[in-house]
């Protein structure tokens, strides 16, 4: 009890946000492309590219919001070597997906070179005005940056948007049943092309959310999986929005608490807390997807599923 | 391009043998080098990558390198050690702790190449280990730490529970103590290497925790990146000099400098003179190198450690020199008894005053 008490709740409650936002933003992006019947494993390439592009843009403007916007068309732009290729050239998903990471880890060393040992420009805080002055409340929620912000409220948004507008139920028929979608008359190649981009966008931005706030510099192959995390995030959160905010902030939480329990000094094995993130996050979002007998068909009915129009 | 090298190189050999020319002369010494992180990593990979290239530097056409990095520690290892002997590897020098079983196995295979493991202790007729004295260095910056710390509570993020990371945390704390008897330590065991973002995450729950002077036993600058967020919090470049965190929070390092190690073996591999054999070097070699201590260190501490370094580095001074304590009160060395090789490469126990329990 000693030991709970001895950790700043407040500090830590804040930095599990900012420790979770790079995962979340990735896997908000994949769930669109995954809701779209499209599976790319990329994730972690175009992470790691939008991380360099951003920090690179970042630091030569000294805007980090600029250096975020880059990253997202970066990743945006990856992302369409994996939608050319399987989309048109119809090749299979699961396999260019893991070259995209491959390319993408690669590509970025190869950028990155002279970024190495750089330091970014701050990305400041924007205390929100009277809410920030909320005691205990304030300093957790409502002093972080911009892009923090911004990842809640398009998780927000991406909620909204496929469970209400006419587009988003357009693009999750897409991802039940491309055929039926394409006899409907929409453009399902052209549709998964811009869930495809949003993906990539998304990816590329949680990538320099870890580059330009989290580190914040550039190294060789710095995301070091959070691409996968994010990938399984979606999966374990049966494709719904706002459980992947839930399992992105527990594992994200969980692994920033189980280090901050170690300096405590708390008397649990280091190998049982190590792995508690996965643990955990994996539990919990098992656990509220298990009590209806249609969780695993949650999945979109076309995931990975080559198109093509003579169907 | 690699495939064809090999083929051509394969050709000639063929052609060589037909003709019963020797080879010997001909062919280029090909070293390689398998990495655990990337070469741009900044610290450890880099250092080695540094001794690689110093190696390419040394013996020009006399030598061809070639390295992987990223190679994850496992059977992934044992693939790419088998690959990099296949493609005609004579040398191969594997820098991480973890490669140890890998590299042993792929060794039985392949009994004509030779092979050198960093850090471990297993070897064969065909493995050479080779490690540098890191606790040396630990005891430097220890030093610096016990001085510099204002909240009395120094931090290491430490990576895997091996002898030699266990032999840094104690070295570090033992002579922060020395010059500091009030110091506390906290360790963060982050089970990685190299992980920027979690790295940087568990400078910051120590930070957090009133830890102002961190230590690290991973391999990227992240910590040093989180550190700088906060003035008056001190932290010391790892493997590499990091001087672009100079002259805070980065007030002095540990580098490791593997290029006259790997320069010496590979002659004595063209040479013939190769053997088994194991390396244990510290700062007295230049293996072990105490980084520039910044201007951010009051002149006196910074006499203070260099004395220090350089009496190890003499040899006038053993950093685990008794009475040394282990964790449980019993006694590991006795009054001016000093700690053996055989000792240090099976410690697996903290000293006393330290809390908490090595993982195991």
């Amino acid at each position: 009890m000693e030991i709970l008490l001895s950790i700043n709740w407040i500090l830590l409650l804040a930095s599990l946000m900012v420790a979770a936002t790079p995962i979340l933003l990735a896997a908000t992006g994949e769930l669109v492309v995954e809701k779209a019947g499209v599976l790319n494993l990329g994730v972690e390439g175009m992470m790691i590219f939008g991380a360099i592009a951003g920090f690179a843009v970042g630091v030569e403007t000294q805007a980090p919001l600029l250096g975020f916007v880059t990253a997202a068309v970066a990743g945006a732009a990856l992302s369409m070597l994996f939608g050319f290729i399987t989309q048109v050239l119809l090749s299979n998903q699961v396999a260019t997906g893991l070259a995209l990471t491959l390319f993408g880890l690669g590509l970025s060393a190869l950028v990155g070179q002279g970024y190495v040992g750089i330091k970014a420009p701050i990305l400041p805080d924007w205390n929100v005005p009277l809410l920030s002055q909320i005691p205990v409340v304030g300093p957790i929620l409502f002093r972080h940056d911009l892009v923090l912000y911004f990842s809640i409220a398009l998780v927000a948004a991406t909620w909204a948007f496929l469970k209400y507008s006419r587009a988003g139920l357009i693009l999750r028929a897409v991802g039940e049943s491309h055929s039926a979608a394409h006899a409907l008359g929409y453009k399902v190649v052209r549709i998964r092309l811009l869930a495809i981009a949003f993906g990539g966008a998304c990816a590329g931005m949680g990538g320099a959310y870890i580059s330009l706030v989290r580190v914040p510099q550039w190294t060789e192959g710095m995301t070091a999986g959070a691409g996968w995390i994010a990938l399984a995030i979606v999966v374990f959160a049966s494709w719904k929005p706002w459980r992947v905010l839930l399992g992105a902030y527990l594992f994200g939480g969980i692994a920033v608490l189980q280090l901050n329990l170690q300096a405590a000094g708390l008397k649990v094995p280091v190998e049982i807390l190590s792995m508690s993130p996965y643990l955990i996050t994996i539990l919990v979002l098992v656990i509220i997807s298990a009590d209806r007998s249609r969780a695993a068909l949650g999945a979109p009915a076309a995931l990975g599923r080559v198109f093509h129009a003579s169907e | 391009m690699k495939r064809r090298t090999l083929l051509a190189t394969g050709a000639g050999a063929a052609a060589a043998a037909a003709m019963g020319l020797p080879a010997r002369a001909q062919t280029p010494l090909k070293v390689g080098f398998v990495y655990v992180g990337p070469v741009g990593d900044g610290g450890w990979t880099y250092q080695h990558d540094q001794g690689r290239l110093a190696v390419e530097e040394q013996f020009g056409d006399q030598v061809e390198t070639v390295f992987q990095e990223s190679v994850p520690e496992g059977a992934d290892a044992e693939r790419v050690l088998t690959q990099m002997a296949l493609g005609g590897a004579g040398l191969i020098f594997t820098t991480s702790f973890g490669y140890m079983d890998p590299t042993i196995n792929v060794a039985a295979k392949f009994p004509n190449v030779k092979f050198e493991h960093a850090t471990g202790y297993k070897r064969a007729d065909n493995v050479a280990t080779y490690d540098a004295r890191f606790y040396e260095g630990r005891a430097v910056i220890g030093t610096i730490a016990g001085r510099m710390t204002q909240s009395n509570k120094i931090g290491y993020i430490a990576s895997f529970p091996i002898p030699e990371v266990i032999q840094g945390i104690n070295s570090y704390y033992l002579h922060a103590k020395k010059v500091n008897p009030d110091v506390e330590i906290t360790v963060v065991w982050a089970y990685t290497w190299f992980d920027p973002a979690k790295e940087a995450d568990a400078a910051k729950a120590m930070l957090e925790q009133g830890v102002d002077v961190i230590a690290q036993h991973t391999d990227s600058t992240a910590p040093l990146a989180e550190m700088a967020k906060t003035t008056g919090v001190y932290g010391f470049g790892q493997a590499s000099d990091m001087a672009e965190y100079k002259p805070s929070p980065r007030i002095s390092s540990i580098i490791d400098n593997w290029a006259p190690y790997y320069v010496k073996r590979v002659q004595a591999a063209l040479d013939g003179t190769w053997v088994s054999e194991h390396t244990w070097g510290g700062i007295g070699d230049g293996e072990v190198v105490v980084g520039e201590i910044t201007d951010a260190v009051p002149a006196e501490v910074k006499a203070e450690a260099e004395a220090l370094r350089d009496s190890i580095g003499a040899g006038a001074y053993h950093p685990f020199t008794g009475p040394i304590n282990k964790q449980d009160g019993s006694v590991f060395l006795a009054e001016g008894e000093v700690a053996t090789d055989e000792q240090l490469v099976a410690m697996n126990f903290y000293l006393e005053g330290i809390k908490g329990d090595i993982p195991s």
